[in-house]
């Protein structure tokens, strides 16, 4: 107990050079990454992609190959899972299912030689609303309240760090939102550190206040959610975190602080300061929501605006707030574009001529690459 | 598409015959499970019951072999025989009782250690426990006087560890020997009866979530706690099962008791024996056979009482 009080002067979780083989495969590859006290922290990524055996290293349930793991000023790399200052709440509960909700609260405080555990794990339940369940097995709970005994369990520790493992992945989506604000609320209550593994992006961006989006075994980007939303900086982000319309880009010069490309033969502008590529060549992004849709016949369109010509609607489905176009481009490449319903065009239909235009700051710059890493891994988790 | 098909055709055919046969399947359904029990509850009758019921009114009989046997309700059979064997009856127990516990000491490490520690060598370790039944029963029994010989290594070495001292003060050996002996008995019943209680506790050990015990370190507690406060709670109904699949049959053992002991070592299941097959005093086994099953059934109600409320999920 005191030990843990000294270290929480600063809770930050620190990983240094920390990674983790199993023979050939690299599941988590060198990484660097300082967790502030106090911050709800995501990490976000496919299945596969070393998120959970990074969770899993600083809980100790996993050996790191290399590196370290810090958690305020103490190297615990060495430390196992049950002298560590974190709690894990596990990705299918793993309650104990002999011992009633009750009991399955108040272990941790047992093992730690608590005496008289009867008032917190009352206090803990009622913050989590199962006071009235207390004496039931976790077997007679539904999934939801599984969950919440997940966190009691977790929580009643006062852990320097939470490490959640998917926690709400079990959960029905309207459970999930519900629980996902309790989640927060609980966070800002308590003002512990949350790690949070999830493959959800809604999720994370719903919740967390700093996301790392990890992908094969590395941190691709980190940062808030809306940096990460608006100012992706691979083609990986900005397909894997929401949807971009991504297309391939020279530079043909600069002015004012802007980019000025040339995208298939259209001439196009980009801050300087919004692209993340240096080269000659780039890929330039812009969001769904962005774009602006009109029909060929009212070609009019303000100065100073981003413009392609040309686009032939393939699909217009229609999503209550809004309808979604699928655009196939004169070069072939298909765009998605979300319309708020206010008016609606009711020449937008299939077949239509339209063209498109955005303003430049909400575009992107990316370095050259695959322009669909990171779609099919969306789409995956989607399902 | 043929799925499809298949389907479409099925329903349209139900949706035809709907109004003349509304009521059939739920009619031949209700016979179903009385067709299927038919077979059990034929062997049970022939095989268990009329058996009980002929062994019960034979426990009541007087007379002798020449004269013939008369249903006397002569009750005094079931005094005399516990007057006689009760030596026999307390020995029953108690070796099945050590040999349980011995058969649990060393069941359920092993148990564990396949459950948790084998990985992909599980199913050979498995093979290898029940492994010894491919040889009779009579076979592996009779091996254990080779084992257990007075002048055989296993002895020696009992004898150099000064081993055969603690037993003999324990009254399991005599004279430096282990043959001929209660511990020859007992170690006979835990060898035979190993696998009946190292395949329950496998199979509830193989059950257990082992992010269960990752939950647990989780929550501060060492290996050692993890496995007093989750582990082995959990692993109690096989241990239950375990104790009583080694129990019962042993207590009931004759075999172990004939081959590896001596006179006296005899246990009720020796006395049956003797009294049907070379005594051929039937009135006096058939009394001695229902008070084995009799005290056993007792025996078995009182534990899985006493474990079910208080220790089990």
């Amino acid at each position: 107990m005191t030990e843990q009080q000294r270290a929480g002067a600063s809770g930050d979780v620190s990983l240094a050079g920390l990674s983790k083989h199993y023979g050939d495969f690299t599941a988590v590859r060198p990484m660097d990454l300082t967790i502030p006290a106090g911050s709800f922290f995501a990490l976000l990524g496919a299945s596969g992609c070393g998120k959970t055996t990074t969770l899993r290293m600083i809980a100790g349930l996993e050996q790191p190959s290399t590196g370290t793991v810090h958690i305020g000023d103490r190297d615990v790399t060495a430390l196992p899972p049950y002298k560590r200052p974190v709690n894990t709440v596990f990705q299918n509960y793993a309650l104990f299912p002999h011992l009633s909700v009750a009991d399955n609260v108040g272990f941790g405080l047992r093992r730690r030689g608590v005496k008289d555990t009867a008032g917190q794990v009352k206090d803990m339940l009622d913050l989590v609303e199962l006071g009235h369940l207390a004496k039931r097995k976790p077997t007679r709970l539904s999934g939801g309240q599984q969950q919440r005994v997940a966190v009691a369990r977790a929580l009643i520790n006062t852990p320097q760090v939470l490490l959640l493992d998917e926690p709400l992945g079990a959960l029905d989506l309207k459970l999930r939102r519900q629980m996902q604000l309790e989640l927060k609320r609980i966070q800002t209550d308590v003002g512990i550190t949350f790690v949070h593994v999830t493959h959800d992006q809604e999720e994370a961006m719903t919740m967390a206040d700093t996301i790392a989006v990890m992908n094969g075994g590395r941190i691709e980007q980190l940062g808030s959610p809306v940096e990460l939303y608006e100012s992706p900086r691979t083609t990986f982000v900005a397909n894997f975190l929401g949807q971009s319309n991504l297309v391939e880009a020279r530079v043909t010069g600069r002015a004012d602080g802007d980019l000025l490309l040339d995208a298939q033969g259209n001439r196009l502008v980009l801050p300087a300061a919004r692209s993340a590529a240096d080269g000659e060549r780039l890929v330039m992004g812009i969001r769904p929501e962005k774009i602006t849709i009109v029909h060929t016949s009212d070609a009019k369109v303000a100065d100073g605006r981003n413009r392609l010509d040309g686009g032939v609607i393939v699909d217009a489905a229609f999503i209550g707030v809004s309808t979604q176009y699928v655009v196939r481009m004169p070069w072939g490449q298909e765009f998605t574009v979300f319309e708020q319903n206010m008016e609606r065009d009711r020449r937008l239909v299939p077949g239509a001529g339209v063209l498109l235009h955005w303003n430049p700051e909400h575009g992107f710059g990316l370095e050259s690459g695959d322009l669909t890493a990171g779609v099919a891994e969306a789409s995956e988790d989607a399902a | 598409m043929s799925a499809l098909g298949t389907l479409g055709t099925g329903t349209t055919g139900g949706v035809d015959t709907t109004d003349k046969a509304s009521d059939e399947p739920a009619r031949r359904g209700r016979w179903v499970p009385y067709a299927l029990l038919a077979p059990g509850l034929l062997w049970l009758v022939v095989f268990f019951a009329v058996p009980m019921v002929v062994q019960g009114s034979t426990s009541l009989q007087t007379g002798n072999l020449t004269k013939g046997y008369d249903l006397t309700w002569h009750w005094a059979g079931y005094w005399d025989a516990i007057e006689q064997y009760h030596p026999q009856f307390l020995r029953s127990f108690g070796y099945a009782a050590a040999a349980t516990v011995m058969c649990l000491v060393i069941g359920y490490p092993l148990a564990y250690a396949i459950a948790f520690k084998a990985g992909k060598w599980r199913g050979m370790w498995l093979v290898l426990v029940i492994a010894p039944f491919f040889t009779s029963f009579l076979v592996r029994t009779l091996a254990w006087k080779t084992i257990l010989a007075d002048n055989g290594i296993v002895v020696d070495v009992l004898n150099t560890l000064r081993f055969t001292d603690v037993t003999a003060f324990l009254g399991l050996t005599q004279d430096d020997r282990v043959l001929a002996t209660p511990l020859a008995v007992i170690c006979g019943l835990t060898y035979n009866f190993l696998p009946f209680m190292v395949l329950p506790l496998y199979a509830c050990l193989e059950r257990i979530d082992p992010r269960l015990h990752e939950a647990a370190g989780d929550l501060y507690a060492s290996p050692r706690t993890t496995f007093v406060k989750v582990t082995f709670p959990l692993s109690l109904p096989g241990v239950v099962s375990g104790t009583l699949l080694t129990f019962i049959p042993a207590s009931g053992d004759y075999v172990n008791a004939q081959w590896l002991g001596s006179p006296d070592t005899g246990m009720a299941g020796n006395v049956i024996q003797t009294q049907f097959l070379r005594v051929l005093d039937y009135p006096t086994a058939a009394a001695l056979s229902f008070i084995l099953m009799l005290l056993i059934v007792l025996m078995v109600t009182a534990y899985i009482r006493k474990a079910g409320t208080e220790d089990l999920v």
